[in-house]
């Protein structure tokens, strides 16, 4: 599958999701420039992390109004894959293309750590390659991914299923975003998202943002591969994991 | 230049130059100088740039190994690191500006140390942090130790470094003056190393990055001067960040050194375009001519010696090729960055600067350069040294699972991860082993090889001892490598001293580069870069002698690398080096009694040198699960530690052993310990290699269960892992009031 990873000024995870999906499942992909407006035929286009333009502003917002913007819209609206992967995540809140807001997390800090997620949609194109209810390890690594969304408009987010990963216990467990920690100190749901919300899709399914790194976890020598599905079922490629 | 002030000898001394100093430059210039050439001097001339008390020690160091390509005199050193590769690494300190103003000090402290290894042409790859905090319960010092952190995290994360490790200290010595010492290390192609060597009649310069604006002006002098009452007044000297446009540069930076167009680079650090130019030059021995008026300006207004001195953070100086200039401006055009040529290099050795038509400065480089003061200061042992160094009484530990729990609940020995989990470890995924672990361990992908890094030094040893704690500082580091199988290629170093001038200060500077020198020596690692920093004192309190040691090592195939955390029920647990009732500076007793009396523990370099080969071969077999070193609170801490995972979401194991030694040595901190974690069925060949290869070693236990439990000379250490655990992981959080 011909893949683009959109480089913006800032964008630092760019090279780690050209490095899982050139080297270790062999797509074909190019980077594409913040500020040219195609997309070079790419079929999926990828929105990595990083602080776009410093994110001096609220995360992403800046980058939400790149030229490049404009193509990934008309590509998302005429059906193409969109992943958002943090910073990703927050420009796709930003443009618009998935609803919902960014704040700081609950504790205001950076958190670079591992989390679990488990999986609530296993029929979209990037998680063909999990099971429902599947839990995963993932590190997270930011200080804006703290998911609000009005009440009446989170309930039909939910209703529609538009719920892709929520922040769990290792045992599966939903965490409130105001559960307290446990006695080593720790939360489950870090950042206090609501609904415990780690990543969600539009209603075609085609666009998704999450919080979590799944390009951090792709790779048998790093310890844990829970992310590489998603990156295989994406490109089409499961047969690779299988 | 009328429109200056006059310039005398008061004022060159409020520049911190001596009579003697002010003497000499007036001698070779043949003149006063002008306000502008003051500034010059009192910045180059700065203990800071010139090392002028430290280098007659620091020649002592060895600097030349097999894999050395640049020693010490780049922007940071060189070594090979073989399939074509080179690693470039450097550390620095950052203390002075991170007492003042701790999060913009610790920010561009990370960034200052980024440009010294992206401006070799390396892309930077990780970045560690030594630090050094007084007691937690002195004044302001939560709001030092949030800050820095929150300063090095937003710093490395968004220029997307990650921080794999470091490590961090607690001590009341500085209370009135901490330290921040930053590593960064990049990868970049044998052939492909830039320096900043100025060469080409006519070449221009080009100027790159953020605008100069007022902030940091005498940055280098105040890193050269003890903190008064009035420190807080100093709070203008320190530079505010912007890793976005650090992110930036070190792309565009990266993007032009692939072409043709850079003669030489160099990044503006310590006394901004001054030291930039001036060392461009001398190393070439070229002159210059610069046009300030060119310089792009935050603000209207700024004088010569402003624009000269200013350490505006972000920005870079590029000799290009003549002809070349647009070539370079469009990268840094695409990039969003600014470029101005603002002068040239010329071929009579003297630096001309120009401002407002004016000629405010026309200085000799290369006599500049070598007539720098360089001095011998008077050193005399501390007078209180021989009765803080008498042997301690060493209560006996009755209780030795309270004993140990309470080394547990202290800062100083607690989880840091309160620390790291606000450093982005993970972005570049390379990091096999982040924070936490005895070293850090990274993959050079592509290859089977990877790096280890560490950084250690224990100031209380070198307080007590400044040659042993020296030595310690490197054989612990090369102990740290050697248990992830690395072997070293190089070291770079922080010195952080007192007050030169003073003559105990002098001698505890003399003797740790004695021990660093000694140790590097006998454990074959050169030190291929480092900094200095002195006058870290507030009144006459002095910090204890702090010589940070941060190590890098090669290690041929990272699918054998041990962890240091038990990891598999079952495995054999051997101790590794003699024990010995070794309790000067320990942990055990500064911690529980409030002692720091004694001897530190000796360090025999040649049973190091042994228990490090033996380690690596260990591991290169593939016969290790666990190896973690034994430093402060010796054997007891390292079992509990190797109990936890780095990662506290994952299993805890517990651990059975008994050793044959009095029960109060298990917080004995003898040197030349390791424990290792092997599966039962390379126990044989592990013991048998250790006796072959001159190592102590004995089987001391077990890994299973949920409890660690050491039984020696009758008495039993007994206690739940998850509580042990508890206490360490929330140590210090709660010490921090979280």
């Amino acid at each position: 599958m011909r893949c683009g990873v959109v480089v913006f000024p800032g964008s630092n995870c760019d090279h780690d999701v050209y490095h899982i999906l050139k080297h270790v499942l062999g797509q074909e992909v190019t980077f594409l420039w913040h500020g040219e407006d195609s997309l070079r035929g790419s079929e999926l286009v990828v929105l990595p992390g990083g602080f776009s333009y410093g994110d001096y502003l609220r995360a992403g917002a800046m980058a939400a109004l790149s030229p490049i913007m404009a193509a990934v819209r008309r590509h998302a609206e005429a059906g193409g894959l969109v992943l958002g992967i943090c910073n990703g995540f927050q420009m796709l809140l930003e443009s618009g293309l998935l609803p919902g807001a960014m704040r700081r997390n609950r504790n205001l800090l950076f958190e670079c750590r591992d989390v679990f997620l488990r999986v609530e949609r296993d029929d979209l194109p990037f998680t063909r390659g999990y099971r429902k209810g599947q839990v995963l390890r993932m590190p997270i690594a930011h200080a804006e991914g703290n998911y609000i969304h009005h009440a009446d408009q989170l309930e039909s987010l939910e209703e529609a299923g538009r719920v892709v990963f929520r922040y769990v216990s290792p045992e599966g467990e939903v965490a409130a975003e105001d559960a307290a920690p446990n006695e080593l100190g720790e939360l489950w749901n870090v950042n206090g998202s609501i609904n415990a919300i780690a990543g969600i899709c539009n209603e075609e399914g085609n666009i998704m943002g999450m919080m979590p790194h799944p390009e951090r976890c792709a790779e048998e020598i790093l310890g844990n591969v829970d992310g590489l599905a998603l990156f295989s079922s994406a490109v089409g490629a499961l047969e690779v994991t299988a | 230049m009328s429109s200056e002030p006059k310039v005398d000898l008061e004022m060159a001394k409020a520049h911190g130059l001596s009579d003697e100093e002010y003497s000499r430059i007036c001698e070779l210039l043949g003149r006063d100088p002008s306000f502008t050439e003051l500034g010059i001097t009192s910045s180059l001339w700065s203990e800071h740039c010139s090392y002028k008390s430290s280098k007659i020690y620091l020649e002592e160091f060895p600097t030349q190994g097999e894999h050395v390509l640049h020693g010490p005199g780049e922007n940071a050193g060189v070594v090979d690191i073989g399939n074509g590769w080179v690693a470039v690494f450097k550390m620095e300190s950052h203390n002075h500006p991170s007492f003042i103003e701790p999060y913009q000090g610790a920010a561009t402290g990370v960034g200052g140390i980024l440009r010294d290894v992206f401006t070799m042409g390396a892309r930077p790859i990780a970045c560690m942090d030594s630090l050094r905090f007084g007691e937690v319960s002195a004044p302001r010092m939560k709001h030092l130790i949030a800050g820095v952190v929150r300063g090095i995290g937003d710093y490395g994360n968004c220029v997307g470094i990650p921080t794999v490790g470091g490590e961090t200290g607690f001590h009341r010595g500085y209370n009135g003056n901490i330290l921040v010492n930053a590593f960064a290390l990049g990868l970049a192609r044998r052939e492909r190393i830039f320096t900043s060597r100025a060469s080409g009649l006519g070449n221009p310069l080009l100027y790159v990055g953020s605008r100069t604006g007022r902030d940091g002006i005498h940055g280098a002098t105040m890193a050269s001067e003890s903190f008064g009452e009035d420190s807080e007044a100093k709070r203008p000297t320190v530079q505010v960040g912007d890793p976005f446009t650090e992110k930036t540069l070190i792309e565009a930076c990266l993007n032009i050194m692939r072409t043709d167009a850079v003669v030489a680079i160099q990044d503006m650090g310590a006394a901004g375009l001054t030291s930039t130019s001036f060392e461009m030059a001398g190393k070439g021995d070229m002159g210059i001519r610069l046009d300030l008026d060119k310089v792009p300006l935050r603000e209207p207004g700024l004088s010569a010696y402003e624009i000269m001195l200013s350490e505006s953070q972000e920005r870079m100086l590029i000799l290009a090729k003549q002809g070349r200039q647009d070539e370079v401006a469009a990268v840094f055009h695409r990039w969003g960055l600014e470029v101005a040529e603002i002068g040239e290099v010329t071929g009579d050795g003297i630096a001309r600067i120009y401002h407002h038509g004016e000629e405010k400065a026309a200085m000799p480089i290369g006599p500049l350069s070598s007539n720098a003061p360089i001095y011998r200061r008077p050193v005399a042992v501390p007078k209180d040294l021989a009765q803080r160094q008498q042997a301690p009484e060493v209560p006996d530990a009755d209780d030795l699972a309270g004993s140990l729990k309470r080394l547990l609940d202290t800062p100083e020995m607690g989880s840091k991860s309160w620390i790291w989990h606000q450093y982005d470890h993970s972005v570049r995924t390379n990091t096999m082993v982040g924070p936490g672990g005895d070293a850090a361990v990274l993959l050079l992908k592509g290859t089977p090889a990877g790096l280890g890094l560490v950084s250690d030094v224990n100031p209380v040893y070198c307080g007590l001892d400044p040659y042993t704690g020296g030595a310690q500082a490197v054989a612990e580091a090369v102990r740290n490598l050697a248990c992830v199988g690395a072997e070293p290629v190089g070291l770079t170093d922080c010195l952080n001293f007192g007050n030169p001038e003073r003559p105990e200060i002098s001698w505890q500077f003399r003797e740790c580069v004695r021990g660093m020198s000694e140790a590097c020596r006998s454990l074959e690692v050169p030190v291929i870069s480092g900094n200095v920093s002195f006058y870290n004192e507030t009144g006459d309190q002095s910090i204890p002698p702090t010589p940070t040691v941060a190590m890098v090592g090669l290690i041929p195939d990272v699918a054998n690398v041990a962890r240091s955390h038990f990891v598999a029920e079952g495995d054999r647990v051997v101790l590794l080096g003699n024990t010995h009732a070794d309790f000067g500076g320990s942990a055990y007793l500064r911690l529980l009694y409030d002692i720091e009396q004694g001897r530190p523990p000796s360090v025999e370099l040649s049973r190091e040198v042994q228990l490090a080969e033996l380690l690596r071969y260990l591991t290169f077999e593939g016969w290790l699960h666990t190896a973690h070193d034994l430093s402060e609170g010796g054997l007891g801490i390292a079992l509990a530690e190797s109990c936890f995972t780095a990662a506290s979401k994952g299993p805890t194991l517990g651990v059975g052993v008994e050793v044959d030694m009095p029960p109060t040595w298990l917080f004995s901190e003898s040197q030349g310990r390791a424990i290792i974690a092997v599966p039962p069925e390379h126990l044989d060949s592990v013991l048998s290699e250790a006796e072959t290869m001159n190592v102590p070693a004995v089987e001391i236990g077990g890994v299973g269960g949920q409890e660690l439990v050491v039984r020696c000379d009758g008495s039993v250490l007994r206690a739940p892992v998850d509580e042990l655990h508890r206490i360490w992981a929330t140590a210090l959080p709660r010490a921090l009031d979280l």
